[in-house]
């Protein structure tokens, strides 16, 4: 395999970054600040995009940035894994960037210039952990994503934020602080390095328990990825203006977290020695359980946020899952996850918002009827949902169908009936909203005939993604060789 | 190169001198001795800089006063621990002469000579007790900044004053202690340099004559750097001090307090000695989670500012003397990293206080609503300093935890790492009740 030394990988988490002085420079003129967020999103996809072909030859992109401590060096390394969630992440910044415009504007929200400064801070951290070459790298991005988010999420400012904002850092910042860092040093402590190696590099060090102990602090302390009982955060964390939500909550920050998982698993662990000791099971029973409990509350919430929320922690635990299964194609399957959810996920929150700036409806009992009023926009919504669900012709058929494999191939029957059941919920809780959207009575309906759709801002963004999560069933190719890749960078197979 | 070679002694004698030019010049104008001040301080940091040059260039060195060679004469001697802390300590004495002014002019209109003539004199203690290899020279040098010390802080009101005289007590118990061991130490050697008794002692290691001088001077230098239990005279001090004394006494007293535990229980005593033939360490090091846990606690329960962040410095002193107990390499390294980096956060959050003060008269946690539209710039950097002291990376306070806990993780002793932790929480909740 051939590795070669670039400074692209810097440059892509850089010019977001960079990107805040041009944004706060024209805070005056909202045109000129948001064709610099697109710039910088458009050259951050670029550089992203032009390191594909090279890592689909089976390459890797190395860059240290410096030598913090002896031996410990703050380094980027792009690999099959890095590439998927950075072009994942990547892509969805333009069109977020796009519907924020819309959804923004459309509801004349203050300070917009801080809120697309942070924005941009918060992808730099997202490509930064994609791109992290060790824990210690990883966890420096994490923490900047931790900071930089919580303006968006307590951005309206009022009671309400300012509680759930709390709420989000202690649990974020708590797990962190008192489960990561610890974890991490006793890592280092002794293995002597946190560079991810393709087979771990725990094995060998520390005894059993130690290393039950360490997985447990380490899948807990990511609460990003939303495993219960750390979930509470990501419904609290839904007073957010909607884009926020829709990028962070359903793909940067929580994708973010079990990335983190993934990573720690094969890079730290490595899966055999999980496999020698029996963690890959704990795993899955710890992640099937946060996809039921967050599948059976998702049923009750008449928030559509909150019900997306709890949607998304269920299925969050479903790439947790494929980590767990530790072959590979559920290995494959949690990949490929990443990105078909992202999709899907992110096209129903914009949904959500786009009805919110329509109508200013946020319970789904108020929306009996709305396909009548929004047709594109409840379309979209049930491409989002089917994605979700897992049935074709959506992307998300293709990760459950590779996961669903993996359970086989790990002999994990339990696996398979929780994937199943989990699927039965998911069509149980979306599916009655868009049917309630479109099948009623006139006099059931709370909306009159005429369409009227949100601004072209926001309506485009979500066709979009409910197209390409369409797209994704038929040419899902670059995902899934990106994903073959890092698992068989992984069981060396 | 006549000041290079002289840097060592420069960077006492200038703040001793400026002094008198303060006093001097404030007699015809008052408003001449914030410049000169801030002068003094200036070139005194230009001095502590050109020291750390020599010792990053050529190793540890000494610096004889007055010609006279050790053991008799008083050795000045710099290595590459108080090269950074001098640097730390000039370096944090700038910023404070830099913030004291408006400050100043505010809160003590009458008494601004004073202030700025105790304040170089301070800097002047801090200084000597950092760079002198002479154990009693150490002694006056600490009654300097002790003295010092305590008029600054009862410049400020009543209630400072009361504070102010429990400071004195306590802080003149603390010297007595550290004399009293000194004395102890020349009775058995007749010698007073570090360099000399480092030589003498390990022959007299058995006697409990020696044991006692060095519980004496700890004792001595506890009471000095507010370790718990014997932190009861810090939190109202430095609350009631005036903003601008608050900003020089809080970042560094304590630190070099500190300091002058390490050096003396390294160059005096030795690791061996300490560490090894002494069973001392592990009590310490619980007491030292004491600390933490108590200065995190009863800061969590105080509603005014200045008096959180004084139970957060026992708390970091805890940090500190504990990272230096667990007797391993990483540990020492945090302890005396933290020592620098304590020094620049606590700076900068008891400036924020300063400001707050200054612009709003008070400084209770709920004076602090929608300071962030007011004041974007100060809240920024308050920010960055609170994250620092959380310990969130990238900032400072993460790599000086960091090698704590390595250290602690080395020791085994994981008591302490579970007290950093609670402490980086308790702080989080602390700093985003404000934030």
């Amino acid at each position: 395999m051939e590795t070669r030394t670039s400074i692209k990988p810097l440059l892509a988490v850089l010019v977001s970054l960079a990107a805040v002085i041009p944004i706060t420079a024209f805070g005056r003129n909202p045109n000129l600040r948001e064709a610099s967020t697109f710039l910088a999103g458009i050259i951050k996809f670029g550089l992203v995009v032009s390191m594909v072909p090279f890592i689909l030859d089976g390459g890797t992109i190395e860059f240290s940035i410096a030598e913090v401590l002896p031996g410990l060096a703050i380094m980027l390394k792009v690999d099959a894994m890095g590439m998927l969630f950075a072009l994942v992440s990547s892509t969805l910044w333009i069109v977020t960037s796009a519907y924020s415009i819309g959804y923004m504007r459309g509801l004349d929200e203050h300070s917009q210039t801080r809120y697309f400064s942070f924005f941009a801070v918060a992808l730099s951290a997202t490509i930064g952990v994609a791109f992290s070459a060790n824990l210690f790298t990883m966890y420096l991005f994490y923490e900047m994503l931790s900071l930089a988010t919580y303006p968006l999420v307590t951005h309206h400012q009022d009671q309400e934020a300012r509680i759930s904002g709390r709420k989000y850092l202690g649990f974020i910042l708590g797990t962190s602080i008192g489960l990561v860092l610890p974890a991490m040093l006793v890592t280092y402590f002794a293995a002597g390095t946190l560079d991810f190696g393709a087979q771990g590099i725990l094995a060998g060090h520390i005894g059993k328990t130690a290393v039950t102990v360490l997985l447990l602090m380490f899948v807990f302390g990511f609460a990003k990825a939303g495993i219960m009982p750390f979930h509470a955060w990501l419904p609290a964390a839904m007073v957010a203006p909607t884009p926020v939500s829709a990028l962070l909550h359903a793909v940067a920050v929580v994708k973010v977290g079990v990335f983190s998982i993934f990573l720690v698993v094969t890079g730290i662990f490595g899966t055999e020695l999980l496999a020698s000791l029996h963690l890959g099971t704990v795993l899955c029973y710890i992640a099937a359980f946060t996809i039921l409990t967050a599948s059976l509350i998702a049923l009750s919430q008449d928030g559509l946020k909150r019900r997306l929320a709890f949607s998304t922690i269920g299925q969050l635990s479903y790439i947790v899952l494929g980590a767990g299964l530790l072959s590979p194609k559920g290995l494959t399957g949690g990949l490929v996850h990443i990105a078909m959810h992202a999709f899907g996920k992110i096209t129903l929150f914009m949904c959500a918002g786009a009805i919110f700036v329509a109508t200013g409806k946020k319970y789904i009992s108020e929306m009996v009827g709305i396909g009548r009023r929004m047709p594109v926009t409840m379309t979209a919504f049930l491409i989002g949902s089917l994605s979700v669900i897992g049935l074709p012709p959506t992307g998300g058929f293709i990760s459950k169908w590779f996961l669903v494999l993996g359970t086989l191939e790990a002999d994990q029957t339990v696996m398979l009936v929780v994937l199943l059941a989990s699927s039965l919920l998911n069509a149980a809780y979306f599916l009655p909203i868009v049917y309630r959207a479109f099948f009623c009575t006139p006099e059931e309906s709370m909306f009159g005939d005429t369409v009227e759709e949100p601004p072209l801002w926001c309506v485009v963004p979500l066709v979009f993604t409910a197209t390409a999560s369409v797209a994704l069933v038929y040419f899902p190719q670059p995902f899934i060789r990106l994903a073959g890749l890092a698992v068989r960078a992984i069981t060396g197979g | 190169m006549m000041i290079y070679q002289q840097a060592p002694a420069l960077l006492v004698v200038i703040p001793l001198l400026s002094a008198f030019a303060v006093n001097i010049s404030g007699l015809f104008n008052r408003r001449s001795c914030f410049p000169v001040a801030l002068l003094a301080m200036a070139a005194t940091f230009g001095a502590t800089l050109m020291t750390l040059h020599r010792v990053m260039e050529t190793g540890s060195f000494s610096y004889r006063l007055g010609g006279w060679p050790p053991p008799f004469g008083i050795e000045y001697v710099i290595d590459h621990l108080n090269g950074l802390v001098l640097a730390a300590v000039a370096f944090v004495s700038l910023l404070a002469v830099i913030f004291s002014r408006r400050s100043v002019e505010k809160e003590l209109p009458d008494k601004v000579v004073q202030f700025y003539t105790l304040f170089v004199l301070l800097v002047t203690g801090l200084l000597g007790m950092t760079v002198t290899g002479d154990a009693f020279n150490l002694y006056v040098l600490l009654e300097i900044a002790a003295l010092t010390g305590y008029a600054l802080i009862a410049l400020g009101d009543n209630r400072a004053l009361v504070a102010g005289f429990n400071y004195v007590i306590l802080g003149t118990i603390g010297a007595s202690f550290y004399l009293l061991g000194v004395g102890h130490l020349f009775i058995m050697t007749g010698s007073l340099n570090m360099a000399d008794l480092l030589g003498i002692l390990p022959g007299l290691y058995g006697n409990t004559a020696v044991f006692v001088a060095l519980l004496l001077i700890l004792v001595g230098v506890w009471l000095k750097m507010a370790f718990f239990p014997l932190h009861t005279w810090l939190p109202n001090a430095y609350t009631y001090a005036p903003s601008a004394a608050g900003c020089l006494v809080a970042p560094l007293v304590t630190k070099v307090s500190v300091y002058i535990m390490i050096r003396i229980m390294l160059s005096v005593f030795s690791a061996g000695y300490v560490f090894d033939v002494l069973s001392v360490a592990e009590p310490i090091v619980w007491l030292a989670v004491a600390a933490i846990l108590f200065g995190s606690i009863l800061a969590l329960a105080q509603q005014e500012m200045k008096k959180m962040l004084t139970y957060l410095i026992v708390a970091e002193v805890g940090y500190m003397v504990g990272g230096f107990w667990l007797a391993t390499g990483y540990g020492i390294t945090g302890a005396i990293l933290h020592i620098v980096n304590d020094a620049l956060m606590t700076f900068c959050l008891f400036a924020f206080a300063g400001i707050v003060v200054y612009k709003t008269g008070g400084s209770r946690l709920s004076d602090l609503e929608g300071l962030y539209r007011k004041m974007p710039v100060t809240m920024a950097a308050f920010t960055v300093g609170a994250l620092s002291m959380i310990g969130v990376p990238p900032t400072a306070g993460f790599f000086s935890k960091w090698y704590l806990i390595l250290g602690a993780i080395q020791a085994g002793s994981y008591h302490f790492v579970a007290a950093l932790l609670i402490s980086s929480l308790v702080n989080a909740i602390l700093f985003f009740r404000i934030i």
